[in-house]
């Protein structure tokens, strides 16, 4: 069974039609890709997914049980870090777990040993405003993975970020995912990197939101140093180019 | 300098009204700026009459809650805590609209209840406001204690004002004046360093600004 299928869903804002039908899939410990251009309704879906929003039509379905419009069972990882300015990083981490009713220093003991997964050995007692860009989004997306290990929707984690610094966050990042196998729904518009760490991409187009196409990364993970620079590579980004 | 007790005394009884008015105002006007941001009918009904009860000459009623409450502490209280509670409403009502609204959506994302929305952002969201309301609020309540007790009361810094001012005791007018000012500072100051106690993140940021 899939982890995550979300069925024909549409939404619509006043006269602004944002999502036509989408149905996509997700399954157990699979990483896929929604690509599509600014505006094409990509985080509407996802609000709709984590139950923030009402959808006027579909469902959204978790391990086959409908979840639509039940926000507190997805992890979220929203457009921007959303990291509390006014608390440290270990609490920042620890925030699902405090939601849900863990005492401060059960909490803390709780994320403590995900630290160095992370990369971020030594900001534990840090606030937001010490830490590098980078840091900060491996910072939020400790705390989205703290919420659930089950199913996360990650929104452009990377889009803020510089080539190098990006570069560096995709090889640490699927380095983490071999080893705590979430199954992902990541948004991005950056070609590259929706070829680089899915092993699916649905592309999405605009105005109204719907699916055109989907391609299956066949190269094996973890992926080939170079594989960027691969004939296989330019192969995948012409046609997506093409189905754009 | 021979009235060096007296003055002491006084200062006492003016420091004790402005302080339990200070403590009452802000617990008054923190319900009242919760209640108004939990309800929207409410904000809209009252927000207007708040203001219109600024306009109102503290002055103007302090003889009036005299008549009502007596010459005790009483009057001198409810007068404070309509002078204090507004600037702490007010900021702390600024401060609440001020939280990013997909923070918000985060913790509903996370299955928050709306009292958590309220500790983990909507309150902290509202320190920086709440503190300058808590200054300004400072400094009403013992301008406010003076008043009420220059128009009636048996002690206190206001009392001793009149009594020096009839007797044409200049210097002592001064030395009053000094006072409270003082005692103004002084509540401020402690508010800052509240301020500086509650938000440890500020700090660090203007550290890392200046570098
Ligand atoms: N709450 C809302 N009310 C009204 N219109 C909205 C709302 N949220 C989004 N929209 C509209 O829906 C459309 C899609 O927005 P959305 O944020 O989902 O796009 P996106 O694909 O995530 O874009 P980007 O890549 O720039 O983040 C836009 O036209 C936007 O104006
Ligand atoms: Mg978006």
């Amino acid at each position: 069974m899939n982890k995550l299928e979300v069925k024909n869903i549409s939404k619509s804002f006043g006269d602004n039609h944002v999502l036509n039908d989408i149905s996509i899939e997700l399954n157990r410990g699979e990483l896929v890709c929604l690509l599509g251009v600014s505006g094409g309704g990509k985080t509407t879906l996802f609000n709709i997914i984590s139950g923030l929003l009402t959808p006027d039509k579909g469902q959204v379905l978790l391990d086959g049980n409908n979840i639509t419009n039940q926000p507190g069972h997805i992890s979220y990882m929203l457009q921007k870090d959303l990291l509390l300015p006014y608390r440290t990083i270990e609490d920042n981490a620890a925030l699902p777990l405090l939601l849900k009713g863990v005492k401060k220093k059960e909490a803390r003991m709780q994320v403590s040993p995900m630290f160095r997964q992370f990369g971020l050995e030594g900001t534990q007692k840090k606030y937001p405003a010490q830490l590098s860009g980078g840091m900060r989004q491996r910072a939020a997306l400790l705390r989205t993975y703290m919420f659930s290990k089950d199913v996360a929707l990650l929104d452009e984690p990377f889009s803020a970020l510089d080539t190098i610094t990006k570069s560096s966050m995709h090889k640490w990042y699927l380095n983490v995912m071999e080893k705590i196998q979430l199954s992902t729904l990541f948004i991005t518009h950056d070609i590259d990197e929706a070829i680089l760490i899915s092993d699916r991409i649905y592309l999405l187009s605009g105005s109204p939101g719907e699916i055109t196409g989907e391609i299956v990364i066949k190269e094996p993970k973890p992926r080939r140093e170079d594989f960027n620079l691969t004939e296989e590579f330019l192969e995948y980004k012409r046609k997506i180019l093409s189905l754009l | 300098m021979s009235e060096f007790p007296l003055l002491l005394e006084n200062s006492v009884i003016t420091l004790q009204e402005a302080f339990i008015g200070l403590l009452l105002g802000v617990s008054v006007g923190f319900c009242v700026a919760v209640l108004m941001d939990t309800f929207n009918a409410l904000y809209k009904a009252f927000y207007p009459l708040l203001i219109i009860t600024q306009t109102i000459p503290s002055v103007a009623i302090a003889p009036l809650l005299v008549l009502w409450f007596g010459y005790e502490m009483t009057p001198k209280i409810v007068l404070i805590v309509i002078s204090t509670f507004f600037p702490v409403t007010v900021g702390l009502l600024d401060g609440f609209r001020s939280a990013d609204k997909d923070a918000i959506g985060l913790l509903r994302s996370m299955g928050a209840s709306r009292i958590q929305v309220f500790r983990y952002i909507k309150f902290p969201s509202a320190l920086p406001q709440l503190f300058s309301g808590l200054r300004i609020a400072a400094a009403y309540s013992v301008v406010g204690a003076v008043i009420s007790e220059w128009l009636g009361g048996f002690g206190g810094l206001g009392v001793y004002m009149t009594r020096v001012k009839k007797a044409f005791a200049f210097d002592k007018m001064f030395a009053v004046i000094f006072l409270i000012s003082a005692i103004s500072l002084a509540l401020m100051a402690l508010v800052g360093f509240a301020e500086k106690k509650c938000m440890p993140y500020r700090n660090t940021n203007e550290k890392e600004k200046k570098v």
